[in-house]
């Protein structure tokens, strides 16, 4: 049993982390009905930001952290613009392929400029285990939780309470109805793709923190997996990102303590086949209420 | 106030108005009425700028607005409520309303033209934290007039705001348009229901297959021998 919580417990840092990316996900998805599979590799660009304004500029976590969430939504925005705003009324299939294309392009540009091999990521802090009861958490640990969670509540803030958030709103269920609210969707597009990368960047530190090496296809698996937990979740539902990256990174954790770590991936996929399944419109998948 | 002129356009390769001059006085309410495909709703869309393959002139107060994006239209105090009311149904009513304000910058004028809408709509009050989806279809089309009065707009454009409604709320629904339009905005409407446009409206045009056939008073057009066959039902 201690065992048991001991696991989840170290599945939740995993877990806030797949939240994270899973936002991103489902944030796009939910304005431009587009899955970004681009978004795990700006996980990768967030954490090599990190990492080399850490190396260069000697800055300390928070400003290496503010420093990666700017330059990716920037990175975000521009992808928007050049790859997808041209598409918007192609087929999805055709945005979805060029998602892939801008993927493969961030990926292997960064073998090309930055070498394929693997990097040390920074300490920035010397690992403390912290007893709690019968627990032992890291500071390393508490730190994602804290900052995935700060993030996450900062965004719900966006979303539901600023006007910014609103027009994303309106504009994911609408788009003609929101011009005709003066309301400018190109903007408020790039707006959402700004925020949704800003995670990815995030999330792309606490990775690197969490596994202590970066390279430039480790963005690649967790995309999948945050991508995996938005469907859980229900993509396009907030609260759904979030509780399925959760679920996602607590079963993997378990499955990885009862001695299956080399099965992890493919339950993750066995958890999205399920879900498909069962409950294809996921956890929190919305119901659209129709009036004619 | 508005004076359109050789108005034609596309859908694609389909050429939906086929050049189209009508005008809008300040003050009046001016229908456009048709059956389905006669480009009633297309003549709307060009006006707000939803369209891009356009041609002609739409002078709205001495300025051509044709080819303005639509999220700029609002700003030049034109307002479309969309045919089928198009609300945001994953917000809640209140929210609705506040993009319909989306342009205003000033916190107060907000709270004063929500206000406005409450005593013409004092159903939405009721209903304020309600999602918009979640409203029956008559609330809907208060809503959908409700959020585009928010930007207070000179020009109001109304498309088919009788649509799916029954009869006892279509003639609420119109009492209330009259009701704004005596409060002072001018009112462009589009109406399959002929009988209901006419009553109201000042003046109106028919339009067939993307021209206009027949314009008039609401008087001259209602005693029209073919607008009695064709749209009356007499």
């Amino acid at each position: 049993m201690e065992q048991v919580v001991q696991q989840i417990v170290n599945g939740l840092a995993l877990g806030f982390i797949y939240a994270l990316i899973a936002l991103g996900y489902s944030l796009v998805y939910g304005i431009i009905r587009l899955i970004n599979f681009a978004h795990g590799d700006i996980i990768m660009v967030g954490a090599y930001v990190a990492l080399f304004s850490y190396l260069i500029l000697g800055v300390g976590f928070v400003p290496a952290l503010l420093i990666a969430m700017v330059t990716c939504s920037l990175l975000g925005v521009t992808i928007e613009r050049v790859a997808y705003k041209p598409l918007r009324e192609a087929p999805r299939i055709a945005a979805l392929i060029t998602a892939i294309g801008v993927s493969f392009l961030l990926e292997y540009g960064f073998q090309l400029f930055f070498g394929p091999q693997q990097r040390a990521f920074p300490e920035f802090f010397k690992t403390h285990h912290y007893k709690l009861g019968i627990l032992s958490v890291t500071n390393e640990q508490i730190l994602i939780l804290s900052i995935a969670v700060v993030l996450m509540l900062l965004l719900n803030f966006i979303v539901m309470k600023t006007k910014t958030g609103m027009a994303m709103r309106a504009v994911s269920f609408d788009k003609d109805a929101a011009r005709l609210m003066g309301i400018n969707v190109d903007n408020t597009i790039s707006a959402t793709f700004a925020l949704g990368t800003a995670l990815a960047a995030a999330a792309g530190m606490l990775l690197g923190l969490y596994y202590q090496q970066i390279d430039p296809l480790m963005g690649f698996t967790p995309g999948l997996k945050a991508f995996i937990s938005a469907v859980i979740g229900g993509i396009g539902s907030i609260p759904g990102a979030m509780i399925g990256g959760l679920v996602l990174g607590i079963t993997e954790v378990l499955v990885v303590s009862l001695g299956y770590s080399t099965l992890k991936d493919g339950v993750a996929f066995l958890l999205l086949i399920l879900v498909l399944l069962i409950r294809p419109r996921g956890i929190f998948g919305e119901k659209v209420v129709e009036k004619v | 106030m508005l004076k359109i002129s050789g108005l034609k356009a596309w859908y694609g390769s389909i050429n939906a108005l086929k050049g189209i001059d009508l005008e809008v006085k300040k003050g009046e309410i001016v229908t456009l009425i048709g059956a389905n495909g006669a480009g009633k709703s297309t003549t709307l869309k060009c006006i707000s700028g939803l369209l891009k393959q356009v041609e002609g002139e739409i002078i709205f107060e001495d300025k051509n607005i044709l080819g303005v994006p639509a999220h700029k239209i609002v700003e030049q105090g034109i307002c479309q409520v969309p045919e089928g009311r198009r609300i945001f149904g994953n917000l809640t009513v209140r929210e609705n309303l506040l993009m319909g304000a989306y342009t205003v910058k000033d916190r107060k004028i907000i709270d004063e033209k929500m206000e406005r809408v409450f005593s013409i709509f004092p159903r939405l009050k009721e209903r304020i934290n309600q999602l918009g989806g979640t409203l029956s279809g008559g609330e809907q089309q208060m809503l959908a007039i409700g959020r585009a009065l928010m930007s207070e707009p000179k020009l109001l454009l109304l498309d088919e705001p009788s649509l799916g409604l029954a009869p006892f709320l279509v003639v609420e629904i119109f009492k209330i348009i009259q009701e704004i339009n005596k409060q002072g905005t001018t009112i462009l409407l589009v109406e399959q229901n002929a009988h209901m446009a006419l009553q109201i409206a000042h003046r109106g045009y028919v339009l067939e297959t993307g021209r206009i056939v027949l314009s008039g008073t609401s008087q001259e057009l209602y005693a029209n021998e073919e607008v009695k066959k064709a749209y009356l039902g007499a």
